[in-house]
């Protein structure tokens, strides 16, 4: 049982990654990725949704009438993270300001909904919990390391403190500004599932499409 | 239970017990919370009044020190059409408390603010609230020491929301800061950058016949009425123009200052 947890724990994080593996939850590794502080308020939230959706739709599980279950799985995300929502707004207003809308997104986050229908629904809760929880650890792992970067290129800053110090404020560091943009959190994942899959081969998907070879002489001209 | 869960009466049942136990959840969460938040919005708002008027910076000050420091300035809710500062009667009859009165609140209500006709609209802000907030400041000796408006303009991609803090004359720039806005990070959000602020202190608003001279100009800004734009940011730059000339002139706080700088 204990390596049992064991697994359901830790596999997400690298092996079973929602982000880099599953593609899943790429919206908002978008969007609060250019300072840590914020980052890291984000990957908490989302950690805290997973943990307690899996719980509860885990225990509810056998009382679910089949036509609504998806409805029951929304309804009991959304409520967790309008909570999330209004703990924040109580006790970390200035994050929340920076989060805006992005907490209220995390209803739509696909893992959260991901990990209700693949493991939850199939999974007794404790187990539940912890694949919740081990979601949430592979998911703020990755966007902590984009984080990172974004910030440190990007600002010259980790957590806010100056690291480079910025031309504008008198250094000698050219922030890069494309780093402060959605589509470098972008290239960044990309080259985070290629590390990942340059040395773990097996995650590699088989190709689904192959352009055929031309049939006609014509159409090689 | 389990053996009648997927009849329709079985779904209905459920969908009703999940219904009562979520929202029961969601509005004491709600309840509870909600003495944080006011709260939290007021001290984040009089923080913002601090530092645009100099008096607070984030990274020496603790947000401990907010109450005490704002707790010198004196509130006063102003009819932005006729200048005047609204009365005690007046504040009742319109149900407005300074201290807990939002100008964003309210903004598209309509017995709270107007709609602006497209020629007044220098700072394509659609409405303007008829009443707003101003915070003052008075020196040991009774004299006005600081003014502070809040302003808004839409920048490149959305509105800008900071506070103007002016010296007792209500001519000469004290400071500038903006708390809200979504500006490009790195260009346009360089509004709050302390090395651009710290251009504005000292300028003036106003010229010989009394117009808004104050402008966000390309390149110099060593004018007694120039602010140098910022590098990249043309459109954000505008922004901040608009509206300095929008708060400052008649349709904004133009007719307040008129009436303090007389009276």
């Amino acid at each position: 049982m204990s390596t049992d947890v064991k697994t359901i724990l830790f596999k997400p994080i690298v092996a079973e990654n929602p982000i880099t593996l599953q593609i899943l939850g790429i919206c908002s590794a978008l969007a609060v990725t250019t300072s840590l502080r914020v980052t890291i308020v984000m990957c908490v939230a989302l950690t805290v949704v997973v943990a307690f959706s899996n719980l509860f739709i885990s225990m509810v599980r056998s009382y679910m009438p089949s036509s609504i279950r998806i409805i029951i799985q929304m309804a009991i995300i959304a409520s967790l993270v309008i909570a999330v929502d209004q703990f924040l707004q109580a006790f970390a207003y200035e994050i929340s300001k920076q989060l805006s809308v992005f907490v209220g997104l995390i209803i739509t986050n696909c893992i959260v909904m991901g990990r209700a229908e693949a493991f939850a629904m199939k999974n007794p809760p404790l187990p539940s919990f912890m694949d919740g929880i081990g979601n949430g650890l592979g998911y703020s792992c990755v966007l902590l390391i984009v984080a990172t970067m974004r910030e440190l290129f990007g600002s010259g800053s980790l957590f806010g403190i100056e690291i480079l110090p910025l031309v504008s404020n008198g250094g000698w560091y050219q922030g890069n500004g494309l780093m402060l943009l959605a589509p470098s959190a972008f290239f960044l994942i990309g080259f985070l599932i290629w590390i990942v899959r340059s040395r773990r081969a097996e995650q590699v998907e088989k190709s689904e499409f192959r352009l055929a070879a031309h049939t006609t002489q014509e159409a090689a001209h | 239970m389990s053996s009648n869960k997927d009849s329709v009466g079985g779904t209905i049942k459920v969908a009703l017990i999940l219904c009562v136990i979520c929202s029961v959840f969601i509005s004491s969460a709600a309840v509870i919370l909600k003495p944080f938040q006011i709260s939290n919005k007021l001290l984040d708002r009089n923080k913002n009044i601090l530092i645009a008027a100099g008096m607070f910076d984030p990274a020496l000050n603790s947000n401990a020190e907010i109450g005490l420091l704002f707790s010198r300035f004196n509130l006063q809710v102003v009819d932005l059409d006729s200048g005047e500062v609204l009365s005690a009667e007046r504040l009742a009859e319109l149900r407005i408390d300074p201290a807990t009165y939002d100008e964003r609140a309210v903004f598209s209500d309509p017995a709270y603010s107007d709609a602006l006709s497209a020629d007044l609209d220098v700072a394509d802000l659609k409405r303007r609230v008829k009443y707003a907030t101003v915070y003052t400041l008075e020196a040991s000796d009774g004299s006005l020491e600081t003014i502070v408006l809040p302003v808004s303009g839409y920048g490149l991609w959305g509105t800008m929301y900071g506070y103007l803090a002016l010296d007792g004359d209500g001519n000469t720039v004290n400071g500038i800061g903006f708390y809200d806005h979504k500006e490009t990070p790195g260009l346009g959000g360089e509004i709050n950058n302390p090395r651009w602020k710290a251009l504005w202190p000292g300028k003036q608003v106003y010229d010989a016949d009394g117009d808004v001279a104050l402008s966000v100009v390309k390149g110099g800004g060593e004018g007694v009425h120039e602010v140098d734009g910022l590098a990249g940011a043309s459109l954000t730059s505008r922004g901040v123009d608009n509206m300095i000339e929008f708060w400052l002139g008649p349709n904004g706080f133009g007719p307040f200052l008129n009436n303090l700088s007389e009276g």
